[in-house]
C-alpha cells in the first residue's frame, strides 16, 4: 500500500490544505483580535456616509423617529447602529422618538437607555429630549395610520403617561412632522415598510440600519428612497467611524461595532488568503499539467 | 336731500357689515385694547364621502377640494378637520385631521357596516376653523370583489391556463422536451453509489412544516427516491424536524416500497423525529452524517443558516451530495458546498421529472411558458422606461409606467 | 377511498382559498389566516407523535444496547429534565404583584429563578449559539474548496466573492483609495456595493420568480390531484 501511495508536491498539498488547518487558523483569526481587544476603523462607505451627513445637516431640535424592529438574536449588529445614533443625535440636540414594529423592539430600546442614554447623557430629559413610546402592533397598516393621525395610536408612552403630558409631543401630528425616519430593521415589517408606506407616500426622509443578509434586498432604494443605510456590522462601525471623525471624544468610548469588526476583518483575510492560495496552487498545477501533455 | 340720505344711509351700512365683521372677529386683549383682528381661511368645497370601495367594511372615504387659502390666497391653512355623527343636526366628533395639500382621508375610527354617518370638514389656520361643509349619510359595507386584485387575477388565470393547457396536451401523449437537469440525472447515481458502498442514503427535506410547498416537494421527492432505495435494497433515513412530515414522510415511504414490490424491507424507524429547534435538529444530522457515514446526502426542502453546515459535514464524510431549496439566501451555499444544486423552481420540477408522468411534466412545460410571458412583458418594458429616460418622450414614459402599473400589487 | 377523500378535501379547500384571495366579504375575509391558524393548532397535537417517536426510539436504543446508545441516555436526559423543569414550574418563585401574591402555580415558567430559565440561559442558548459559530468555520473551508478558477463563470464569482470580503478590512481600503474622482465607482467600496446591488439583486429576483411559478405549479397539480405522492397509499 506505502508504496502505492502518491507523493504530492509542496504545490499539490498546499492546494489540500486539511481542513482542520483552515478551522484552527480561522478560530486563531478570530480569537487573537477579541483577546487583544484589537479596533477597526473603517472609513465610512457613500451609503453611509450619507446617513452620518443627513442627521448632520439637520438643524439642533430636529425630531427623530427610531424605530427598533428587530430581535435580541440580531442586537449584536443592530443595537451598536440604536448607540451611534443616539450620540449623534444628541450631540446635535435633535429629540429621539422611540417606538418599534416588533414585540421585541421595546426591550432594546430600554438596553438603549439603560446603557447610553442614562449614563452617558445624565442632562437629557425623558419627554424633553427622547421618549419611549412602546411597540405597537400592525406592520405597515400601523405605518399607514401613523402617516395621517400619529397621536390617534400612540396615545401614551411606555410606562402609560399620556402623551399630551410630554412637551416634545407637542406639534406631533402626523409622520409628516418629523424631519427623518431611522429604521433599524432585521426583517419584516422593517426598513422596506417604512420606505414604501411612510418615506414614498409622506416623501419623509427615511434612513437607518438593518443586518448584513438583508442589506442587499435594500441597496436599490438608495439613493432615491432612503438617504443610506448601514449594512450589518460592518454599516455600524462605518457610522461609528463617520461619528468619531466628526466628535473625537467617541474615540475613547466604547465602539461595539469597530470592536466586533476586529475578528470579522481578520476572519475575511484568512478566507481571502485561502482563496489565493488555493487558486495559485489550482493555475499552477494546471500548467504543469499542460506542459505534460 | 333725501337722495344724499339715502346715499349716506347705504355707505353706512355698506361700511358697518365689515366693520361689524371685523369687529365679531376682532380680539380685545385684557385691557380691553384690541389687537390685530384674526383672519379665518375659506372652506373646502366639493366634499364627497363614500363606502371605501374592495374591502371588507369597516371603512368610509372622503375626498374634497382644497381651501382656495390652502397654499394659494393667504395661505391660511394648516390642515383639514374631519367630524363624524350619526344624524345630520349634531353631535360631531373629530375623526381625524390631515395636514394641509391633502385632499383625501379614510375614516376607519369604529366604522359600523350598515350604519349612516354623516360628515362634515373644516379647514384649520392659526386663527381658528373655517366654515364647516357637510356631506351624507354614506353607508359602510363589504363588496363582494376586492378589483385591488384583479390584475392579480388576471395573471393568475393566464398562467394556470397555460399550465393546464400544457397537462392536457401531456395527458393527450404529447412529447414535451423538458432540458436535462444534471442534479436529478445524479439522483440514480446518489443512490447506486451508496448500494454499491453498502452505506445508507440520507434524506432531509427542509425544516419547515408541511404548509410549506417546498416541504411537499420534498417529501414527493422522498417517495421516487424510496422506491429506488426498495429496488437496490439500500438503506434509507430521514429524520425529520417536524412531527406531521414525520407522518406523511412515514406514509410516503410505506407506499414507495409497496409500489417497489418491497414491503418487508420498510420500517417507521427509517423516517424519525428529532426536534423542531433549528440547531439542535442539524447537530443531531451532523451526528448521525458522522457515525452513519451515509454514502449520498439529499437536502431538498426548506433551508436557513444550517444549509452550510450540512453541506459541509456532508462534504468532510465523503458523500455524494444533491441539494434543493427555494430559499433564494441559502441557494449560494448549497451550489458552493455540494455536488449538485436544484436551484428554485428546480426543486418544484424534480418530483414530476423523476416520475416522468407527462400530466406532471406538462405542468412544468406550463410554467416555462409562465416564465416566458414574464420575460416579455420584463423585457418590454425595460426597453420602454429606457427609451423614455433617454428620449424623453412622455408617451413612451407612459406606456413604461401602464406597464408597471399593470403588475403593481394593490393589497 | 383513503385517497379519494383526501384529494376531494385538498381540491375544495385549494379552491377556497384561492377565491377567498379575490373576496373581503364574509366568511372569505381572512380565510387564510384562519386556516393557518387551525393547522397550528393541528401542528400541536402532532407534537405528542414526535415525541412519543423521539422517546421510543431513543428508549429501545438503550434497551436493546444497539450501536451508540449511551447518546440515546444523554438525549433522554435533557428531555426529560427540560420538560419537568418546565411543566413542574421547579425554582419558580411567588411574587407579589399590585398587592396580589402571584403564586409559584401561577408564575411564569420562564420567571426569575426557575430552573428552566437557567436550563435555557446556561446551556441551550451557548449551545446555538455554538452551533451558529460552527458556521464562520465552514465558510472558510467551503470558500477554499469552491473558489477555484475553473471556469470563466467560476473566475467571475471569484472574483465577485474576493472584492466583496476584502471590503471591510485595510486591503479593500488601500487598495483603491487613491483612485481619481471620475474612476471612484472602481474602490473596492463602491464596486462591492454594486455587486450587491445590481447583478446580486437581478440573480435573486430572477430566481424568485422562477420560485413563484413553480409554487404556482405545484400547487396547481397539488390541487388538481395530479401530484399524490405525499398522500401514501391505498
Amino acid at each position: 500500500m506505502a508504496d502505492q501511495e502518491v507523493k504530492l508536491t509542496l504545490v499539490e498539498k498546499l492546494g489540500r490544505v486539511d481542513r482542520r488547518i483552515v478551522f484552527l487558523l480561522m478560530g486563531i483569526a478570530v480569537l487573537i483580535p477579541l483577546l487583544v481587544h484589537y479596533t477597526t476603523t473603517i472609513p465610512a462607505s457613500p451609503i453611509v456616509q450619507n446617513v452620518f451627513d443627513k442627521v448632520e445637516s439637520l438643524p439642533a431640535g430636529s425630531k427623530i423617529l427610531v424605530s427598533f424592529d428587530y430581535a435580541p438574536s440580531t442586537a449584536p449588529e443592530n443595537q451598536p447602529m440604536a448607540t451611534s445614533i443616539t450620540r449623534h443625535c444628541f450631540e446635535k440636540g435633535h429629540r429621539i422618538y422611540m417606538i418599534s414594529l416588533w414585540a421585541t423592539g421595546p426591550r432594546q430600546a430600554m438596553e438603549l437607555i439603560d446603557d447610553i442614554i442614562t449614563p452617558e447623557f445624565p442632562g437629557k430629559v425623558n419627554g424633553i429630549d427622547w421618549i419611549h413610546l412602546g411597540f405597537k402592533a400592525g406592520g405597515q397598516g400601523l405605518i399607514n395610520t401613523l402617516l395621517s393621525d400619529f397621536t390617534a395610536m400612540y396615545t401614551t408612552d411606555v410606562n402609560g403617561r399620556a402623551v399630551g403630558d410630554f412637551p416634545m409631543m407637542n406639534g406631533i401630528k402626523s409622520l409628516r412632522d418629523f424631519d427623518l425616519i431611522y429604521c433599524i430593521g432585521s426583517g419584516q415589517p422593517g426598513n422596506k415598510e417604512w420606505i414604501q408606506f411612510a418615506g414614498d407616500p409622506g416623501r419623509i426622509p427615511v434612513g437607518g440600519g438593518t443586518t448584513a443578509v438583508m442589506a442587499p434586498q435594500l441597496y436599490p432604494y438608495y439613493p432615491k428612497q432612503t438617504v443610506g443605510l448601514l449594512g450589518g456590522l460592518q454599516g455600524a462601525a462605518e457610522y461609528e467611524a463617520a461619528l468619531i471623525a466628526a466628535y473625537p471624544k467617541y474615540k475613547s468610548m466604547s465602539r461595539v461595532a469597530s470592536e466586533k469588526m476586529g475578528p470579522q476583518v481578520s476572519a475575511h483575510l484568512v478566507i481571502a488568503a485561502f482563496i489565493i492560495l488555493g487558486n495559485v496552487t489550482y493555475l499552477i498545477e494546471r500548467r504543469r499539467q499542460k506542459k505534460q501533455k | 336731500m333725501t337722495g344724499r340720505a339715502n346715499l349716506l344711509a347705504i355707505l353706512i351700512i355698506a361700511l358697518a357689515i365689515p366693520a361689524m365683521a371685523l369687529a365679531e372677529a376682532a380680539v380685545v386683549d385684557e385691557t380691553g385694547q384690541s389687537i390685530a383682528p384674526v383672519e379665518l381661511p375659506l372652506p373646502p368645497s366639493d366634499l364627497r364621502v363614500y363606502d371605501s370601495p374592495s374591502d371588507h367594511g369597516g371603512s368610509v372615504s372622503l375626498s374634497w377640494r382644497r381651501s382656495p387659502d390652502d397654499g394659494a390666497g393667504r395661505g391660511l391653512v394648516t390642515g383639514y378637520q374631519i367630524l363624524r355623527s350619526d344624524i345630520p343636526e349634531g353631535g360631531f366628533v373629530e375623526v381625524g385631521r390631515t395636514l394641509k395639500g391633502i385632499e383625501t382621508f379614510t375614516d376607519k375610527q369604529e366604522v359600523t357596516n350598515g350604519k349612516r354617518y354623516y360628515y362634515r370638514i373644516a379647514a384649520v389656520s392659526a386663527g381658528g376653523l373655517s366654515a364647516e361643509v357637510a356631506a351624507g349619510p354614506v353607508i359602510a359595507s363589504q363588496q363582494w370583489f376586492n378589483k385591488k386584485r384583479a390584475n392579480l387575477l388576471v395573471v393568475a388565470c393566464i398562467l394556470v391556463v397555460a399550465i393546464v393547457y400544457y397537462i392536457y396536451l401531456g395527458a393527450k401523449g404529447r412529447d414535451l422536451y423538458i432540458r436535462r437537469i444534471a442534479g436529478l440525472e445524479a439522483v440514480g447515481e446518489a443512490v447506486g453509489r451508496a448500494t454499491e458502498m453498502g452505506r445508507p442514503v440520507l434524506f432531509i427535506p427542509g425544516i419547515q412544516d408541511m404548509d410549506n410547498v417546498q416541504t411537499v416537494a420534498g417529501i414527493t421527492i422522498l417517495g421516487e427516491i424510496a422506491k429506488m432505495t426498495a429496488q437496490y435494497e439500500t438503506r434509507l433515513e430521514v429524520p425529520v424536524s417536524r412531527s406531521i412530515v414525520m407522518s406523511t414522510g412515514r406514509e410516503t415511504v410505506r407506499q414507495a416500497y409497496l409500489e417497489a414490490g418491497r414491503p418487508d424491507l420498510y420500517s417507521d424507524d427509517m423516517v424519525h423525529y428529532i426536534t423542531d429547534e433549528q440547531f439542535g435538529y442539524v447537530a443531531a444530522v451532523d451526528g448521525i452524517m458522522v457515525r452513519e457515514r451515509p454514502a449520498a446526502c439529499f437536502y431538498l426542502g426548506a433551508f436557513f443558516a444550517e444549509s452550510l453546515i450540512l453541506a459541509e459535514t456532508g462534504s468532510s464524510i465523503g458523500a455524494i451530495q444533491v441539494a434543493g431549496t427555494a430559499m433564494p439566501t441559502q441557494i449560494p451555499f448549497f451550489v458552493a458546498a455540494c455536488d449538485y444544486t436544484l436551484i428554485g423552481e428546480e426543486l418544484f420540477a424534480a418530483s414530476a421529472y423523476l416520475s416522468k408522468d407527462k400530466k406532471m411534466l406538462g405542468s412544468i412545460k406550463g410554467q416555462d411558458a409562465g416564465k416566458a410571458i414574464a420575460a416579455a412583458f420584463i423585457v418590454v418594458g425595460v426597453a420602454l422606461v429606457t427609451l423614455a429616460t433617454l428620449t424623453g418622450n412622455d408617451v413612451i414614459g407612459e406606456a413604461g409606467a401602464w406597464i408597471k402599473n399593470l403588475f403593481a400589487l394593490r393589497m | 377511498m383513503k385517497r379519494t377523500i383526501p384529494l376531494l378535501i385538498t381540491f375544495a379547500v385549494g379552491l377556497i382559498l384561492i377565491i377567498a384571495m379575490f373576496i373581503p366579504h364574509d366568511p372569505f375575509f381572512d380565510m387564510d389566516r384562519n386556516f393557518s391558524i387551525f393547522y397550528d393548532v393541528i401542528a400541536v397535537f402532532a407534537f405528542i407523535l414526535g415525541g412519543g417517536n423521539l422517546l421510543r426510539v431513543h428508549l429501545d436504543k438503550v434497551y436493546q444496547k444497539r450501536r451508540d446508545w449511551k447518546y440515546s441516555i444523554v438525549t433522554l436526559t435533557g428531555f426529560f429534565l427540560m420538560l419537568l423543569a418546565g411543566l413542574f414550574k421547579i425554582g419558580v418563585q411567588s411574587t407579589l404583584q399590585n398587592g396580589v401574591v402571584i403564586g409559584h402555580w401561577a408564575g411564569d415558567f420562564q420567571g426569575t429563578g426557575s430552573l428552566f430559565k437557567y436550563l435555557y440561559d446556561c446551556t441551550f442558548q451557548p449551545l446555538q449559539s455554538t452551533m451558529f459559530a460552527l458556521l464562520a468555520f465552514f465558510v472558510a473551508s467551503a470558500s477554499y474548496r469552491a473558489f477555484r478558477a475553473k471556469t470563466i463563470e467560476a473566475s467571475i464569482l471569484l472574483v465577485a466573492a474576493f472584492v466583496i470580503l476584502i471590503r471591510p478590512t485595510p486591503l479593500g481600503y488601500y487598495l483603491t483609495f487613491w483612485l481619481p474622482d471620475p474612476l471612484k465607482f472602481l474602490t473596492i467600496s463602491n464596486l462591492s456595493t454594486w455587486i450587491l446591488a445590481v447583478p446580486n439583486m437581478v440573480g435573486q429576483r430572477a430566481i424568485m420568480i422562477g420560485i413563484a411559478l413553480g409554487i404556482v405549479s405545484t400547487s396547481l397539480r397539488l390541487i388538481l390531484g395530479i401530484e399524490r405522492g405525499y398522500l401514501g397509499g391505498e
